[in-house]
């Protein structure tokens, strides 16, 4: 586990200062100046494998009151970006009226992650390509100009493209077959 | 958190099996919700009230769970089974622990390589009634 320093958000301003820091540096973003940390189930785990390593975490837990809210009106449900996904699933409203949003977030991992997983946390979850969690001739860990998954078997590739120099198969091969039917 | 108990604690009922969020058990309660500690910063628990297996046996006393492990003969090598009571109990107070099917389902983050989950889900469904649901 790389060496960081670790503060804890006060209020949103704060939080927002301390973070800025990382937008503005030319460092890739496995190297951030600061990232948020929310439930932590993907960025502590990347930063045991060395693969995330940023100088600072900024704890914005304190902060979960005001973002954690699931609300339901008459045409929409309205779901915090720092609520739980446990608490999300067992919401009685989410069951009964958006049962697809329960049962997904039922099914994923364990309840002891979805305890402490955000649904922010979960949307900007890194890629789960294995390249990349291995720190491995991963484009976006090295100068190798290819990606490796590209030519290996298809299932550790990425799901969703992330940064620009993530190449996914899928993407890829969608480039490949669009380049084809041109021709 | 989990190398803070262990290491400088001394709280060595929470193993290590994993490091890495799959395995379980590292599960403890924060606020008397079951968590990873191989995955929680101890400094982003500062304050919160922290339960580990040491935790749970009042004045001598097993708790309903750890003496239903017992009566069921729910673990082998025992490695994993500090986890899995901590897991258990918070299945229970969760109200996940109504039918088996729920309690395997819940219960699913806790792995145990002897196999012991037929007992594992007897021991859970004995000490249920005994527990106060949250």
């Amino acid at each position: 586990m790389p060496s960081f320093s670790y503060q804890r958000a006060k209020n949103p301003a704060a939080a927002v200062q301390a973070l800025s820091a990382a937008a503005s540096s030319n460092s890739p973003f496995t190297e951030a100046e600061s990232l948020p940390l929310a439930g932590g189930t993907t960025l502590i785990d990347l930063m045991k494998l060395e693969v995330m390593r940023p100088r600072m975490l900024v704890d914005i837990n304190p902060l979960a009151s005001q973002w954690s809210a699931i609300d339901m009106s008459t045409d929409h449900l309205r779901l915090g970006a720092m609520a739980r996904m446990s608490d999300v699933a067992d919401n009685v409203d989410v069951q009964r009226h958006y049962p697809v949003i329960a049962e997904a977030l039922k099914l994923a991992a364990s309840q002891q992650i979805r305890n402490m997983a955000t649904l922010g946390g979960n949307v900007l979850q890194r890629t789960r390509c294995s390249y990349f969690r291995a720190d491995w001739r991963c484009r976006l860990l090295t100068v190798v100009s290819t990606c490796s998954a590209w030519a290996n078997s298809c299932r550790p590739w990425a799901v969703s493209r992330y940064p620009p120099a993530c190449r996914s198969a899928s993407e890829q091969s969608r480039a490949a077959s669009r380049t084809r039917k041109r021709r | 958190m989990l190398d803070a108990l262990r290491e400088h604690l001394g709280l060595t009922g929470s193993k290590k099996g994993c490091d890495h969020g799959q395995c379980g058990a590292c599960t403890v309660l924060i606020e008397g919700r079951r968590v990873l500690s191989c995955l929680t910063l101890a400094l982003a628990a500062e304050g919160q009230d922290i339960t580990t297996i040491e935790g749970l046996a009042q004045n001598g006393k097993l708790h309903p769970m750890q003496q239903a492990f017992i009566d069921q003969d729910a673990f082998q090598c025992g490695y994993c089974t500090p986890g899995q009571i901590m897991s258990a109990v918070a299945c229970v107070t969760e109200g996940h622990a109504g039918n088996d099917e729920d309690i395997r389902e819940y219960m699913s983050g806790n792995i145990c390589r002897c196999a012991a989950y037929p007992n594992i889900v007897a021991a859970v469904k004995q000490a249920a009634p005994d527990i106060k649901k949250g």
